[in-house]
């Protein structure tokens, strides 16, 4: 049987160091020692496929078994998923979570003082379609205070997760919005060296995505690790 | 070209998308050598990490219908976690190599910008010896910390230790 192809090391500068002083919990959470570079095996390049009967979607988190609608901005975030060689990754599942439009999440350890929205829990799930496209319905969260420092806020974000096709593509990150002031504070996302990475992280604007009388859209593209170089051939 | 998507925390409220189930691998209904995968991760003060997110996945069992071969767990308020799957058998490794049974893991977490990935193997498993990984790595504290050890029938413990003494090989894949 033949080796399986290599995923390609991440870009210089486009992720994060694990030692990011100033997001004070990695302090005492990253490794002092480098991690052991592996070779890539069946283990690396294979990954797990969820099935839609399993694991059903959920697209617009706006609304909830309540049946009443969230409160907040309602918005759309939609975006293509492709790999480093500009493929499309299709069928994959996205989770998404999120603070309210107060900026409270719906868990018992979020003790911000901004009030819990009863119809918006604030967590979906959808898959890409054959074209890697994805899109989600849900509110605009607000920015919350957390107690890295002093006067600490998190930037208004929404959390995703991506699987792709294997082990290594996984991929957790953070979309996070134009123009807002809160992002040269913050730690988490100025651990990314490369700006343009950084950037990446930001949603546009995107009147195509907009629906008349509905709600604001936002684009927010992602790109997952591709594959190496095709090995010699024997 | 297009350049991999940044990472970023899963933050403390990652529960948000959690399904305890999925900590069962074997819930829709595999057969086999079912197994616990137990640990507790400690950071580089020693204490105990709750609220990390982490995720299994093993390419033996072949996945199907019955396992799905990922599964995802909590570390509980004592740094716990605890997974039931199918103790996966040897793997084809590079070349004509072998890889002895193993599990891959990725932990997520608060404080971690990315995920941290390593391998719990099993104490005894006689292709331990000429596994690819393990045999690459001389010092052999260093190798047992990828290496679970029995506790209790069908309970197999790996604690995680992020920083310092003990401190865990991580792998960079």
């Amino acid at each position: 049987m033949s080796d399986p192809i290599p995923f390609r090391p991440y870009a210089p500068g486009s992720q994060p160091s694990l030692d990011t002083p100033d997001y004070v919990t990695t302090r005492k959470r990253h490794p002092l020692r480098a991690p052991i570079k592996i070779p890539h095996t069946v283990t690396e390049t294979t990954g797990p496929v969820f099935s839609q009967t399993h694991f059903p979607p959920s697209v617009d988190l706006t609304i909830n078994t309540t049946g009443q609608k969230a409160l907040g901005e309602r918005i759309v975030v939609a975006g293509t998923i492709l790999d480093e060689d500009g493929r499309p990754v299709p069928h994959t599942m996205v989770e998404v979570w999120q603070a309210n439009a107060t900026g409270r999440y719906d868990h018992p350890g979020d003790q911000h003082d901004a009030p819990l929205d009863p119809n918006f829990h604030g967590a979906g799930r959808v898959y890409t379609d054959a074209n890697g496209r994805y899109r989600i319905v849900t509110i605009r969260p607000g920015a919350y205070p957390w107690p890295n420092h002093h006067n600490a806020w998190r930037p208004t974000h929404i959390h995703f997760s991506y699987f792709g096709p294997a082990f290594a593509s996984r991929l957790v990150t953070q979309m996070y919005f134009p123009g807002d002031p809160l992002l040269a504070f913050d730690p988490i996302f100025n651990a990314i060296p490369d700006t343009r990475a950084r950037d990446r992280l930001i949603a546009a604007f995107d009147m195509d995505i907009t629906e008349a009388d509905y709600a604001l859209g936002y684009r927010f593209d992602v790109v997952l690790r591709g594959r190496g170089a095709t090995p010699m051939e024997a | 070209m297009g350049i991999a998507t940044a990472s970023q925390t899963i933050g403390p409220y990652w529960h948000l998308i959690e399904d305890k189930d999925w900590a069962d691998l074997t819930r829709f209904g595999a057969t086999g050598d079912k197994i616990v995968l137990t640990g507790t991760i400690f950071d580089g003060d020693g204490k105990p990490c709750p609220d990390t997110c982490v995720e299994i996945w093993q390419s033996d069992p072949p996945t199907s219908d019955t396992f799905p071969g990922f599964g995802r767990a909590n570390s509980d308020a004592t740094g716990t976690f605890r997974l039931t799957t199918i103790k996966p058998g040897p793997v084809a490794g590079l070349g004509n190599a072998q890889q002895a049974p193993h599990i891959a893991i990725c932990l997520l977490g608060r404080g971690l910008m990315a995920g941290l990935v390593t391998r719990a193997y099993f104490a005894g498993d006689p292709l331990n010896a000429t596994d690819p990984l393990l045999s690459s790595i001389e010092d052999p504290a260093l190798r047992g910390t990828l290496i679970a050890v029995a506790d209790g029938p069908g309970v197999w413990r790996l604690d995680i230790r992020l920083q310092g003494d003990g401190e865990t090989v991580f792998l960079d894949v």
